[in-house]
């Protein structure tokens, strides 16, 4: 088990495309950091890199306190699972789990113990004779990950490993990872493009945009104090309503001025921290859940104003509301029994405590 | 076209043909597909069949003007008998089989190992090299033996055995890359990856992972080397002279055929032993030829 250190790394392909633009992460003993973004934005490769799959450009990494940028991926004590999960078609189960053993000479019983061992955890002991093609894409993905297992390595990679199952798999195995973590405890970076994975499985989530870090923080931290637009955009499903607005300051206490003439005044307690941005461009973010039917009037903060809703959307726990203001799609999130029918204006209320503000120009949430 | 019909005629018109007409268009389908195979098989089974019978025929049966070619009247095994005790028959299929399995180990080291490279490993001018394998196998043989002949001449290899050794891999490498390199790209490059995280150098993994998983390419282009091998005919007609140095198709023709003299007989039965080594071959290498060895290494 291991500490992961990166350190201004830099990847650049020919023609100087950079994928990733030197980054810097530190990833903590026992910890599980998943790396998300949408595709393309260098996370994949920044995986690649720490497993010495990928050259690095410039920048450090390091493992365990070693740097590793000239060592080879099977010096580095690490075990990857793959999105097509990579099992060796010619080996049965057992010797597919077994094959980084024998190649590091361990003794046969050591062998059959490790292997057995993590056929238990992963509930895969009565296909250890079969081949890869006798087995479902799920326990395929449970043998990829039994490969891993069994090596007891310093670091787990994962290469998106839920993204070839069907929706159901995808969250009995996501499950399935968190269950094995918690047991292994080994350092776990992990790389999705699954927002939700990321929540779930996390300890910390680093947010990637176009090669740099966005953010780094706790689920918790990313969903409820994003640090930029995009973060604050990327986390969270469905995802945050932006809005274009001015903030104007009404003899002391500032409002939002919306499109359709709405005024939203902000919460004495955010004045200061809002004054910046009086006269200026800037978007009001407002996640789903904290535009809902109108109740608890009673609350500080909360706004009332009227819409129409285009698209109704019952999901059972919940019903999403959307309407359109200005070209941009809003969502509201309200309770099932509250009656809603497209094309009847309808009164929805804003709760401020949980409003952002955004720097049109920067991104930088205020 | 079938909508502007549709829109002037006042009828409908079907989409479909009467039910059950899948079975029956499945039928013709079928009827057709035999008869066109059977056409096929006829054809090509001709020479081989002329050659059985003739292989059977006495020198004064073959000869006689008035006998049916397609029948044998008097059967005997005389001319495979005096092939495979008098003259050299047995050393030219000796000399065939040494030259042809040395190439073929020859040229599938070479290729695994060059196709490798050029389809993995990522390398300055790796694209360009693969097209220029490709584009040696382009020229003709027939263009290369005047300048090989100055080669094989000038290393004192003329009129010798071993030189076949070294002349045929420039046929069959090429080829044998160019396909495997087709091939291997296919593998999934997370197969190479997987092997090499856990634990294995790169010689490890080619062995133990990359070749039997590419092993229905490899034998492909095996069954090319052997055939390729077996049968040349310029090369050793041009650098062999003298018979116990000759391979089989280049010995049945020359020592089987004195002047005028043509000893159909014995040239029928040579050449249908002869062609024996590529059946077996293909038999054999067939059923390990499993297309889809890879699956289950992948989503898939």
């Amino acid at each position: 088990m291991a500490q992961v250190s990166v350190r201004k790394i830099v990847k650049a392909y020919e023609g100087n495309v950079q994928a990733v633009k030197g980054i810097d992460l530190e990833i903590a003993d026992h910890e599980f950091v998943v790396l998300v973004g949408p595709s393309g934005c260098g996370k994949s490769t920044t995986l690649r890199m720490i497993a010495g799959l990928e050259e690095i450009t410039s920048g450090e990494i390091a493992i365990g306190g070693t740097v590793v940028n000239d060592i080879p991926p099977r010096d580095r004590d690490i075990a990857m699972v793959f999105q097509n999960y990579a099992l060796y078609p010619h080996m049965s189960v057992y010797e597919n789990m077994a094959f980084g053993l024998t190649l590091r000479k361990f003794p046969k019983d050591e062998i059959a113990r490790r292997v057995n061992n993590a056929a238990r955890i992963l509930d895969i002991e009565p296909l250890l004779e079969r081949k890869p093609k006798a087995l479902s894409g799920g326990q395929r993905q449970r043998v990829a990950m039994g490969r891993a297992i069994v090596r007891d390595p310093k670091v787990f990679l994962f290469d998106e490993p839920l993204s070839n199952l069907d929706a159901k798999l995808r969250v009995q195995m996501r499950t399935e990872i968190k269950k094995v973590h918690q047991t292994v405890r080994t350092t776990t970076v992990y790389v999705t493009h699954d927002q939700v994975e990321a929540m779930t499985l996390a300890d910390r989530v680093v947010v990637m945009n176009h090669g740099i870090i966005e953010q780094v923080g706790p689920p918790q931290e990313l969903y409820h104090h994003p640090k930029t637009r995009f973060v604050a955009g990327f986390i969270g499903s469905p995802a945050m309503n932006f809005f274009p607005a001015r903030v104007e300051n009404a003899s002391g206490a500032l409002r939002v001025l919306l499109p359709n003439d709405i005024v939203l005044p902000v919460p004495a307690e955010r004045t200061a921290r809002y004054q910046g941005a009086v006269g200026r461009e800037v978007l009001f973010g407002i996640r789903p859940e904290h535009l809902t039917e109108v109740k608890n009037l009673d609350r500080d903060n909360i706004s009332v104003f009227e819409v129409t809703p285009e698209v109704i959307e019952p999901m059972g726990m919940e019903t999403l509301v959307h309407f359109w203001m200005q070209g941009a799609e809003i969502c509201a999130r309200i309770d099932p029994t509250t009656p809603a029918e497209p094309g009847r204006p309808m009164q929805l209320a804003a709760d401020l405590n949980h409003m952002h503000l955004i720097d049109a120009e920067s991104g930088r949430v205020l | 076209m079938s909508t502007t019909a549709a829109t002037e005629s006042t009828a409908p018109l079907p989409m479909y043909h009467a039910a059950g007409s899948i079975k029956r268009e499945r039928r013709w389908a079928l009827i057709g597909a035999y008869v066109a195979l059977a056409v096929f098989v006829i054809f090509f089974m001709f020479p081989p069949f002329h050659m059985l019978i003739t292989s059977l025929k006495s020198s004064a049966e073959i000869a006689d003007l008035n006998g049916n070619p397609w029948i044998v009247s008097a059967p005997t095994l005389q001319n495979y008998r005096e092939l495979l005790t008098e003259g050299n028959y047995v050393i030219h299929f000796r000399n065939s089989i040494i030259v042809t399995l040395t190439v073929v180990a020859i040229t599938m080291v070479i290729s695994t190992l060059a196709a490798f490279a050029l389809a993995r490993m990522r390398f300055w001018g790796s694209a360009a090299l693969a097209t220029g394998v490709f584009l040696t196998y382009l020229v003709p043989e027939t263009l290369l033996f005047i300048p090989l002949f100055q080669i094989i001449g000038g290393l004192g290899l003329y009129n010798n055995l071993g030189a076949m050794i070294l002349i045929y891999p420039t046929l069959t490498v090429p080829f044998c890359t160019w396909i495997m390199i087709g091939y291997f790209s296919s593998i999934p490059k997370e197969l190479d990856e997987a092997a090499l995280i856990d634990g294995a150098n790169h010689l490890q993994m080619l062995w133990k992972i990359f070749i039997p998983v590419a092993l229905p390419g490899i034998l492909a282009a095996t069954i090319f080397a052997f055939t390729v091998s077996w049968a040349q005919f310029l090369y050793p007609m041009a650098f062999l002279v003298s018979s116990d140095q000759m391979v089989l198709t280049v010995g049945i023709v020359s020592d089987l055929i004195r002047g005028d003299t043509f000893q159909w007989g014995k040239i029928m039965a040579g050449a249908l032993m002869a062609a024996a080594p590529p059946l077996l071959v293909y038999a054999f290498l067939m059923d390990y030829y499993i297309a889809g060895l890879t699956a289950g290494a992948t989503k898939g």
